[in-house]
């Protein structure tokens, strides 16, 4: 494959991956060996390269909004290591002052919205950011995550139809990792093709391969234009896969593990540092580099994370009106 | 003297969109049949050739994506008034409601403001049956984070509206589709009225009547025919059920030693447990007889006539039930 993309280019998604990938599978640790992390953990691991892609085909005022899987691009995005990890332990430096968890880290800061633990809801907020967007005017577009799961709710027939109708400016990502919890695609719909379900609105539709960041980035960049040259919306299948369970709590009894090792064979983040050591794109000490600023950023936000405070009893309160002053409120 | 006009709930409606859009140019109407119908009830008549496409939306008839996008955009600074054409239809936009724009803010470390009003209507009296009658405004005051308001005649709904959508919460806007056409005299220049303020419609000494929406209008017929036998009644509206004025309550029963309790929706697991709860928490010991309800049978609402006003309250019915309270 000729090499398209630059030297910093290439760095930088390996950086961002390997980021993605440490803190994860030190989270993970956290939770399964030190019981300091609880409740839900939807893992990204195997799919980071979409998230490496859509960085670099995007600006950072394009606002992201994903499901429950989002600690990849929400790190992606910019939502500090420290943040997200004093998220996962319930402090009150968390994204979310402790109150989200895994599955709703956000940062309005680095427009990343949200987050969420509804399956499909997210596709009918990120069709709404875009419509602030082209109300106010912006050429910003909205990148909507969602699971192949999702692609089966009714919201993403709805919000496709007003889509299109409206020419929002939203490209629509269909993280196709095959399994809605334990139900492989084609167990879940006659039409397993889910770039397909975008023909019945004439919405422009392709599918691609996100093992590697390259399709990836091409394609979404190609959405983005359009979107932004007031094209409308589009939607991109990305087929990828998870290494981990649906959350940390699967047994996966649904697939075998050969087909999860058929999978690693690809790895996002060995195909990258592949191309880069192929191409010398950058020195054995400058990748160890990378990996020792990983490693300590992950490190520190662990650290950070434990030595950040609980939320004050106070907090519980805090943040459901933001109007403070209605005249009876008294409690 | 402030000089008034004589309008109808749908027309003071009307006025305050347009007030509102002029004011804050964030302000834009989205729903089914908003603009070139004018809304059901034709509220938004002429909101489309006044403001144009981009702010007064005709959707789809898809509640979910409505919600959806008033959530979105609302987190990206717009106002939006979402109109979900009967409140038996948001079924379908409840996700959006109370999975998101109810949650937002707090997840998002209070760094995301929701200001969204759900506009709807809902209630009984128009012959519209079982699947576009109901009253289901008790859901919603069980969500943290959610306002809810019920406005009563022309006036209230003017001011509440306004306020509604200068406020920075998700506002549930329940109106009553029996009221659209009832006229009340309003003052021309614009005015607001504070949401979780109560308003004593009737003041009255022997017993407290709290009754929401299209009751308040029966309430205030019951205590008007209860003033010929010397009966006195104090009438109020809360307007919003949630926050609740607990004060302007607590202070009218102290003064009536009674409470009666006025609802369309049905009375189990309903908001006028949680007046008759306020009442009995606040002053058990200076009432005189246990607080009382009078609310909608639990049941379907039917489609004929007769059946129809017979399942939900009336003036009847509250006037009997305030005779057992004071023993005449």
């Amino acid at each position: 494959m000729a090499t398209k993309f630059s030297k910093e280019t290439y760095l930088y998604w390996y950086e961002l991956m390997q980021l993605i990938r440490q803190f994860e599978l030190t989270a993970e640790e956290k939770y399964k060996m030190e019981g300091k992390i609880r409740g839900f953990f939807h893992a990204y691991v195997g799919q980071e390269a979409i998230a490496a892609g859509c960085m670099t085909a995007t600006r950072q005022e394009d606002p992201f909004i994903t499901a429950y899987r989002d600690h990849g691009l929400a790190l992606a995005k910019g939502v500090s290591a420290n943040s997200c990890m004093a998220e996962l332990y319930g402090k009150g430096t968390g994204c979310a002052k402790g109150k989200g968890g895994s599955m709703h880290f956000f940062g309005k800061d680095v427009f990343f919205f949200g987050g969420h633990g509804i399956v499909g809801a997210q596709i009918g907020t990120g069709a709404g950011l875009a419509f602030a967007e082209k109300y106010r005017g912006t050429d910003n577009v909205s990148i909507t995550f969602f699971g192949d799961g999702a692609a089966r709710q009714g919201m993403l027939h709805e919000v496709f139809n007003i889509a299109m109708t409206w020419k929002l400016p939203v490209v629509f990502i269909c993280e196709n990792n095959n399994y809605a919890m334990g139900t492989s695609v084609e167990r879940t719909s006659n039409v397993v093709d889910i770039y397909k379900l975008a023909d019945a609105y004439e919405m422009p539709a392709d599918s691609l391969d996100g093992m590697t960041p390259e399709p990836v980035h091409e394609a979404v960049a190609r959405a983005v234009k359009r979107a932004r040259e007031g094209g409308g919306p589009t939607l991109l299948e990305i087929k990828t896969y998870r290494y981990k369970g649906h959350s940390i709590s699967d047994p996966q009894k649904y697939r075998t593990k050969e087909e999860v090792d058929e999978y690693k064979q690809r790895d996002p983040l060995q195909q990258v540092l592949k191309k880069i050591t192929t191409e010398k794109l950058a020195t054995k000490e400058e990748i160890a580099a990378i990996d020792k600023r990983v490693s300590d950023t992950v490190q520190a936000a662990v650290k950070f994370a434990e030595e950040s405070p609980w939320p004050d009893d106070s907090e519980v309160l805090k943040d459901i009106y933001q109007q403070q002053d209605y005249p009876f409120i008294v409690d | 003297m402030t000089e008034t006009q004589v309008v109808t709930y749908g027309e003071a409606l009307g006025q305050a969109y347009r007030e509102e859009m002029l004011r804050d140019e964030n302000v834009y109407l989205i729903g089914e049949d908003v603009g070139r119908w004018g809304s059901l009830y034709r509220s938004s008549k002429g909101l489309l050739a006044q403001f144009g496409p981009k702010r007064v939306k005709d959707a789809p008839l898809s509640e979910a994506a409505i919600a959806g996008c008033a959530v979105g955009s609302a987190a990206m600074g717009m106002r939006p008034i979402a109109e979900i054409m009967y409140i038996d239809f948001i079924t379908i936009a409840m996700d959006q409601i109370v999975n998101h724009a109810a949650k937002w803010y707090q997840l998002s470390n209070g760094k995301v403001k929701m200001p969204i009003v759900f506009r709807t209507q809902g209630g009984a009296g128009r012959r519209n049956s079982s699947q576009h009658s109901q009253s289901l405004e008790n859901w919603f005051v069980n969500i943290p984070g959610l306002v809810v308001v019920m406005p009563s005649s022309p006036y209230e709904i003017k001011g509440l509206l306004k306020s509604a959508v200068r406020d920075n919460n998700p506002v549930m806007f329940i109106e009553h589709k029996s009221l659209y056409f009832a006229k009340e005299e309003i003052p021309i220049e614009e005015y607001l009225i504070p949401l979780g303020v109560a308003n004593v419609k009737r003041e009255g000494s022997d017993v407290t009547v709290i009754a929401t929406s299209w009751m308040v209008s029966f309430a205030i017929n019951a205590a008007e025919q209860l003033q010929k036998e010397g009966i006195s009644c104090e009438v109020i509206d809360p307007r919003t059920l949630w926050p609740l004025d607990k004060e302007t309550i607590l202070r009218s029963v102290e003064k009536t030693k009674h409470c009666v309790v006025v609802t369309e929706a049905p009375a189990e697991g309903g908001w006028s447990a949680e007046a008759a709860a306020v009442v009995f928490e606040g002053c058990f010991q200076l009432l005189k007889k246990p607080v009382t309800r009078v609310t909608g049978m639990r049941t379907g609402i039917p489609y004929g006539s007769v059946l129809e006003m017979q399942v939900i309250p009336n003036e009847e019915k509250i006037v009997k039930a305030i005779r057992n309270l004071l023993n005449k």
